[in-house]
């Protein structure tokens, strides 16, 4: 049994006796002298990870102003900060888009910018007290006038992260980056071999208190982070540290298209390794570190997984889909995050960095809840209307432009003899065929590609989709292509209309 | 070379392409073609050499020829060597080498302008 201690290790690394290696490196060294040996040989693993955290933000205090001001409202660059607490604190998050530039420029580039040196455009406002009389401040700073400048981030370095990819037939913008459509794509996030908590997956040395390497400086974890939630193998982590240490290699700000922006995170932990279990769980490799492919194309909560996949086979480039061959994305670095576990290596190794135990353990048990709501979700089908009128596709436009007439109904649902949907028809379509002179079947003029929901959809997703396409009305279908109704803009405004 | 066709409305129905093709005798490598009713824009690879000729045979039948000459530029400073760019390129011009940084197949790109859209961290942009 090989049992170490952190005030041991830290002699060493006083001494410079220290044995310390990256946790890609342990992988070979568990394998070439065993689990006891390697816990006998090796003092500290250290682990990297560098990518998007958009669960980031700065604490800031400005100091006092000159009459001072209660701070109510405040912008950086236009991007808004929540000023909420005391006089002249504020946390400006890293996901918080600009007003006047939208998703280019967020709180994660004014934080890059201050980090960087620049100078930062203040604009504040409040309503004004016996002790605060000011009601309007504009001021410009830079990151050397604030008092402190604390990252504070309530939920970085997830364990692992599942990969995401579109069986739909357009683009997806996310926050996962750009899906192409019928899997064309799978991306991904985590460092795998170097992920920081899957190589100590009980939380034995990762807690509380423990010191860490973030964005470039010294930082520590302050407990777990926000939707932890152990039991799935998604733990996450809070941390804090002081910007005004940290280096812009490691804090970079990020935009992702149609989603917005995010502060790319670089954050490195040791492991002291005080015993083979230690040993043996920062041996973790690539092809250990399982998780699930996700269709993103369900706009829900719950998004199915099409398979379960491990970190080497998306790191290969290429995973199997339904036969096919797709290519793979990462959105983290696994250069820079090798990079953070070598710096930490050099640290430690120079005396420059001593490990810590955990004042306080993080759990390692439990999940994330979902949202409770107290207000149901209106779904399609209990809106929607269940009359519609159908018409076979070799019924003549004449045909139709009864059928519309009889009924004064604007939108027919086109069938096949089977009764699958197979289009639809509009007053609109028929006027156009009419003035071109077509009369013949109802299938060559009618809209081939239909938009169409089904009726346990959220009708908020619904709507989306009629807002997008700019189309009227869809109609409803089961999964044998059947008709059961049709959902229009009416029944949408009709909802609205009860709702407020 | 990769070269862009592009097609008016007015000729959208006629057969440049082929018509081209057979007069010359020229092979076309088409990589991408986006055709509807009212446009039509083709992107192919041709061999230097054949440039000229081809280029007066599209443009006899009233299509208009472009040198596709801004490669995808990569900004070493902002890129992060994520590889988010690598997925969305039909060309495969982005590759990460074995020390997972990126590399840039720049003479491959089309200028379809997906990966410019996907990186992140704003590092690509076409022409320089
Ligand atoms: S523009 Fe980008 S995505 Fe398109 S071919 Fe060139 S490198 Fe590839
Ligand atoms: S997506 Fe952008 S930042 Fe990432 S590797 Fe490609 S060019 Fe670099």
């Amino acid at each position: 049994m090989v049992k170490k201690s952190i005030h041991e290790i830290n002699k060493k690394i006083e001494d410079g006796s220290v044995n310390v290696v990256t946790a890609e490196e342990m992988v070979g060294i568990v394998e070439n002298l065993g689990v006891e040996g390697a816990a006998r040989e090796v003092d500290v693993v250290t682990t990297g990870t560098f990518g998007a955290m958009c669960s980031s933000g700065l604490m800031l205090n400005l100091g006092h102003s000159e009459p001072p001001i209660k701070i109510q409202k405040l912008w950086f660059n236009n991007v808004e900060a929540y000023s909420g607490l005391a006089a002249v604190d504020a946390y400006l998050g890293a996901a918080q888009i600009s007003d006047t530039r939208g998703m280019q420029y967020g709180g994660a580039h004014v934080i890059e910018d201050l980090l960087r040196g620049k100078e930062i455009d203040v604009h504040a406002t409040s309503y004004g007290t016996d002790c605060y009389p000011r009601k309007v401040l504009d001021t410009t700073i830079t990151l050397d006038d604030l008092n402190e400048a604390i990252l504070l981030n309530p939920r970085n370095a997830y364990q692992k992260y599942a990969a995401a990819t579109n069986s739909s037939k357009r683009i997806l913008n996310t926050y996962m980056g750009e899906l192409l459509p019928n899997f064309g794509n799978v991306t991904y996030s985590g460092s795998g071999v170097l992920s920081p908590l899957s190589n100590d997956p009980s939380y034995e040395t990762i807690g509380t208190g423990t010191r860490i390497f973030m964005g470039g400086a010294q930082g520590y974890v302050i407990g777990n982070g926000t939707q932890h939630s152990p039991s799935d193998g998604f733990g996450t982590l809070m941390l804090k540290g002081n910007l005004k240490e940290m280096s812009s290699d490691y804090i970079r700000a990020a935009s992702f298209t149609g989603y917005g922006t995010t502060l790319y995170m670089g954050i490195g932990i040791p492991i002291p390794i005080l015993n083979e279990k230690l040993a043996a769980s920062t041996a973790v490799q690539d092809a250990d570190i399982f998780t699930d492919i996700l269709d993103y194309a369900v706009g829900s909560k719950d998004k199915p997984a099409i398979r379960q996949v491990n970190y080497a086979e998306l790191k290969s480039g290429l995973v199997q889909i339904e036969g096919k061959d797709v290519p793979t994305s990462s959105l983290s670095s696994f250069k820079n995050a090798r990079k953070i576990a070598n710096e930490l290596k050099e640290w430690v190794r120079h005396g420059k960095f001593f490990v810590s135990m955990p004042v306080e353990r993080i759990c390692c048990e439990g999940s994330a809840k979902s949202m409770k709501q107290t207000q149901a979700v209106p779904l399609v089908k209990d809106v929607m209307s269940d009359f519609i009128v159908t018409i076979k596709k070799d019924q003549t436009v004449q045909d139709a432009a009864k059928k519309i007439w009889e009924n004064s109904f604007n939108h027919l649902a086109v069938i096949s003899d089977t009764g699958e949907l197979v289009g639809i028809l509009t007053a609109w379509d028929i006027s156009k065929a009419v003035a071109e002179n077509i009369f013949d079947s109802v299938e060559s003029v009618m809209t081939k590609k239909v938009l169409t929901c089904a009726p346990n959809e959220p009708v908020d997703l619904a709507a989306r989709r009629l807002d997008r396409y700019g189309v009227s009305a869809m109609p409803v279908i089961d999964a044998q292509k059947q008709v059961l109704g049709i959902i229009t803009s009416d029944n949408i405004s009709k909802l609205l209309a009860r709702r407020y | 070379m990769k070269i862009k066709i592009s097609i008016p409305t007015e000729r959208i129905h006629d057969p440049i392409i082929s018509e081209s093709i057979i007069e010359t005798g020229i092979r076309l490598n088409i990589m991408v073609a986006n055709i509807d009713s009212t446009y039509g824009e083709l992107i192919a690879d041709v061999k230097d050499s054949r440039f000229n000729r081809i280029k007066k045979a599209l443009e006899s039948r009233g299509a208009i020829v472009a040198i596709l000459d801004q490669p995808i530029h990569r900004d070493e400073e902002e890129c992060v060597d994520c590889g988010a760019c690598i997925s969305v390129c039909p060309m495969n011009v982005y590759t990460f080498d074995e020390t997972w940084s990126l590399c840039v197949d720049e003479k491959k790109c089309i200028q379809c302008g997906m990966c410019i859209k996907m990186c992140p961290h704003g590092a690509l942009k076409l022409g320089e």
